[in-house]
């Protein structure tokens, strides 16, 4: 390996080659190294998207079944007893997660191709563009959100179209900001310059120069968002403008089962029935917050000292 | 604490058998493998070599500390009778700020924006009860006064971002001295200022350290810098000694081939060549970032067909501007540039796509100029596609011939920039330049963030290609090596204005015009006086 002078070559210069690895066995290796929070937190979202799949086959009836029972106690034939119309709590809960989780990925997901387009778009123009764009994003990001829903929903009424739809542009103004800024730190680089004196155009650069670099962050968003996205839908389910009846959903679940819990003395079986809605809510948000964690800081680079 | 009863000469810090390994990719890798270092009371000792050879890391062993990710896996580190690899945090942390004390290489990087420097100065003294804070800041006056900053009663309460780079490195130097270290260690603290700015520097630092008698571990890439500081040189490579000796017996007799090898890129010489077809006329050109500042004056440059225009002058002169204005990215406020007899659009957008691959342009960071996510194959591949139009096949012969071009092969296809040396990195960006089959490369500071030796690889490649593509260069450079290196002509600019511009036989001899001298004066040559001699020369001139 001697490179003195007469024997130097440019290709025995030392540098450190990484192995080439398979994407199969590089999704092991992070499995392996993802600490138990992590790991849970996968369970947990993989055992959720599994029911919310296979809802029809898991649930024992259907989605808006009704018996002639309301309020049911907890028992064999109805595992969580059953709701206010005599429906089986345990079946809504299935499809539940299967409404609710579906309603707010599809919102994340068109709050993402709104705020992260328009965020890339702004980083790069950097004048009169992105000066208009963020500032409008200040002034509705000066309303406070879940009242500023409430009132468009009232206004355009409750569909689960409308639902998505506003509540993906009042969180696109949060990832256009997050896209914006880690944006203005790759637009800046000699990368992106080489390329704009090539010619390329402004697609090129976006998806190939600095989507590429901005990848880690919007994943860990995305997930955040998510979580934000399914809280916000439960919450305005729970004030009665979200999901409409008879579509099962844990927000709405809370709230008519609600008056159960004043029972708590007894029947405490009756009391938890209005909390089961609240904790796979809660579950969830938890669950991906702890992959998003080990996401985040598995890509920041920080070393454990 | 105090030295007086120490002698000049003794043992300071000794060093057996030190290594370190460092961790990555799940596994440990020796960074030091074995060294040994002695270092007197008053000595300095220069510490050389290329990047990765282990000189900041030995540095910081020194002090008994290992960067994160590191660790001191075998040997002894004793600092005046105590054994560092075995003493506490606590002993250390006593230690390091008080009787041992580091000066950084980023100056600007290094100190808290939001303190004011003298706050920064004498904290550390303070902080470890060494002087009471009234003392130290009277003291961290004087030091002040002895690095030459101006106004040394009052610079101090001025904040990091009020005064120049020159002056943060002296501040910094102040608060190593301030304890009155018996050990400071130096890790490249002149490496990213100007010439012109770094010979001050140089002087100050060494004055400060003769005067309080304090050793110093001086660590560079620059042999010229080492030769006028250090009384002993030791060459680093791959973590391993690869000779020691007192610093006039080392450049006068370097025993090892390796040694000699570190002022490889002083040994090219090419003669400057005449040629009257100009490829490249810049006339009269104003430019502005914001209307208000106006950064070009009126500049002229013209570039003859086939041959290399070197762009001399500090950070600051508009040399890069002046690259921005020919590519298109700052549309100049007025008078234009001519490529090949035509009138170029001002404006990057209105030019057309064989006007654009006909200049291409290699950057200084070739880190930051190539997409990290992007592989070998991508990057050159890229400007094949989109300029001549190759696809598959054809594309990755092309793309073969281009990577045998630079002297890399084909292993290398499928790598990340991340995977490459800092000289193949830059040669990658050559190969990537090359592939626009251009006329005109602008090569900005190509070969000032590369080890001496990797620069000669770069700077004779850029010849070769020149001889059999006829490719003309501007090559924009602080460095009077380079320069004389690789250039046909040159161009001296100064504040935003050409000062001389004519062929190299011309400008490099005398009489220089003032800045041409200054600049050219303080390029440090290989000889242990010349730092003296320039001192002694510019007193002269200013008392007569």
């Amino acid at each position: 390996m001697s490179n003195s002078k007469p024997g130097y070559t440019a290709t025995s210069e030392v540098s450190r080659v990484r192995a080439k690895r398979t994407l199969w066995e590089n999704i092991i290796r992070g499995l392996r190294s993802a600490p138990p929070t992590a790991l849970f937190g996968m369970l947990v979202i993989t055992a959720y998207v599994v029911i919310a799949l296979f809802a029809p086959l898991i649930a024992p009836y259907g989605e808006s079944e009704v018996f002639p029972i309301p309020y049911a106690p907890w028992s064999d034939e109805f595992l969580f007893g059953t709701d206010q119309l005599g429906r089986d709590v345990f079946t809504r809960l299935v499809y539940g997660a299967r409404n609710t989780i579906g309603i707010a990925i599809m919102t994340t997901i068109l709050a993402f191709t709104i705020g992260g387009g328009l965020g890339l778009v702004a980083a790069i123009n950097q004048k009169w563009l992105d000066q208009f764009l963020s500032r409008f994003v200040d002034v509705l990001m000066a309303i406070p959100s879940l009242i500023f829903a409430l009132m468009l929903l009232s206004i355009f009424g409750s569909s689960i179209l409308n639902i998505i739809l506003i509540i993906a542009v009042l969180d696109s103004t949060r990832v256009f900001r997050l896209t914006r800024a880690v944006a203005l730190n790759v637009v800046v680089m000699d990368y992106v310059e080489a390329a704009r004196l090539r010619g390329e155009k402004l697609g090129w650069i976006i998806r190939r120069e600095i989507l590429p670099n901005i990848m880690p962050t919007l994943v860990a968003e995305f997930g955040l968002r998510f979580s934000f996205v399914f809280l916000t839908i439960a919450a305005l389910s729970f004030l009665g403008l979200g999901i409409q009846p008879p579509t099962a959903d844990w927000g709405s679940m809370v709230r008519e089962n609600a008056g159960l819990i004043q029972f708590a003395e007894y029947d405490i079986t009756a009391a938890l029935t209005p909390l089961l809605p609240a904790g796979a809510i809660a579950l969830l948000t938890v669950a991906v917050n702890f992959v998003v964690d080990w996401f985040l800081h598995k890509t920041s680079g920080l070393r454990d000292e | 604490m105090s030295n007086i009863d120490k002698q000049r000469g003794d043992i300071l810090l000794e060093m057996r058998d030190v290594r370190i390994d460092g961790y990555s990719d799940d596994k440990w890798h020796k960074i030091i493998k074995g060294v040994d270092l002695t270092l007197r009371r008053g000595e300095i000792m220069g510490l050389i070599g290329e990047s990765g050879a282990g000189k900041s890391t030995l540095g910081l062993a020194a002090m008994g500390f290992a960067r994160p990710g590191c660790k001191i896996s075998s040997g002894t580190i004793n600092f005046d009778g105590m054994e560092l690899t075995t003493a506490s945090a606590s002993q250390c942390r006593a230690l390091r700020g008080s009787r041992i004390t580091y000066v950084a290489q980023s100056a600007a990087a290094s100190f808290n924006p939001s303190h004011r420097l003298i706050d920064q100065t004498v904290e550390a003294t303070v902080r470890h009860g060494i002087k009471p804070d009234s003392e130290a800041r009277a003291d961290a006056c004087i030091l002040y006064g002895d690095l030459q900053l101006p106004d040394p009663d009052n610079i101090g309460s001025r904040y990091p971002h009020q005064v120049s780079g020159g002056q943060l490195q002296r501040v910094m130097t102040a608060m190593a001295m301030s304890p009155r270290p018996d050990l400071i260690i130096f890790d490249e603290p002149t490496t990213a200022l100007d010439v012109t700015t770094q010979v001050e520097v140089l002087a100050s630092m060494r004055e400060i350290v003769e005067k309080y008698n304090t050793a110093a571990i001086y660590i560079t890439h620059d042999l010229a810098v080492v030769a006028q500081m250090a009384d002993v040189i030791k060459v680093l490579r791959y973590g391993e000694t690869v000779e020691e000796a007192e610093t006039r017996k080392m450049l006068s007799a370097p025993e090892e081939e390796y040694t000699k090898s570190l002022w490889a890129v002083r040994s090219i010489e090419k003669e400057g060549e005449k040629n009257d077809d100009v490829i490249l006329k810049i006339n009269n050109v104003d430019a502005a970032y914001s209307s208000s500042v106006k950064v070009l004056h009126k500049v002229s440059i013209e570039v003859p067909r086939g041959r290399t225009v070197a762009v001399v002058g500090e950070s600051g002169s508009g040399k890069s501007t002046t690259a921005r204005v020919i590519t298109g990215l700052l549309p100049p406020m007025s008078g234009d540039v001519q490529f090949n007899g035509e009138v170029l659009p001002k404006d990057l957008a209105s030019r057309s796509k064989d006007q654009l691959r006909k200049i291409q342009m290699i950057y200084q960071m070739a880190d930051t100029a190539m997409n990290p996510r992007h592989t070998i194959r991508e990057i050159i591949g890229r400007p094949l596609e989109f300029y001549l139009g190759l696809r598959g096949n054809k594309r990755d012969d092309r793309l073969l011939e281009l990577l045998h071009l630079i002297e890399l092969d084909e292993s290398f296809v499928d790598r990340l920039p991340s995977e490459l040396s800092g000289g193949q990195k830059q040669r990658v960006c050559i190969a990537r330049a090359l592939a626009a089959e251009p006329d005109l490369i602008i090569c900005d500071e190509v070969t000032s963030a590369l080890d001496q030796i990797v620069q000669k690889g770069i700077l004779e490649l850029l010849l070769k290609l020149q001889k059999d593509l006829r490719i003309s260069y501007l090559f924009i450079t602080h460095d009077i090596a380079t320069v004389r290196a690789i250039s046909d002509e040159i161009v001296v600019m100064f504040q935003g204005a050409v000062v001389e511009q004519g062929p190299k036989s011309e400008i490099l001899t005398p009489p220089f015009p003032d800045y041409t001298k200054l600049l050219l004066s303080s390029v440090p040559e290989m000889d242990p006086d010349w730092l003296n001699n320039l001192l002694a020369e510019r007193q002269n001139e200013q008392t007569a």
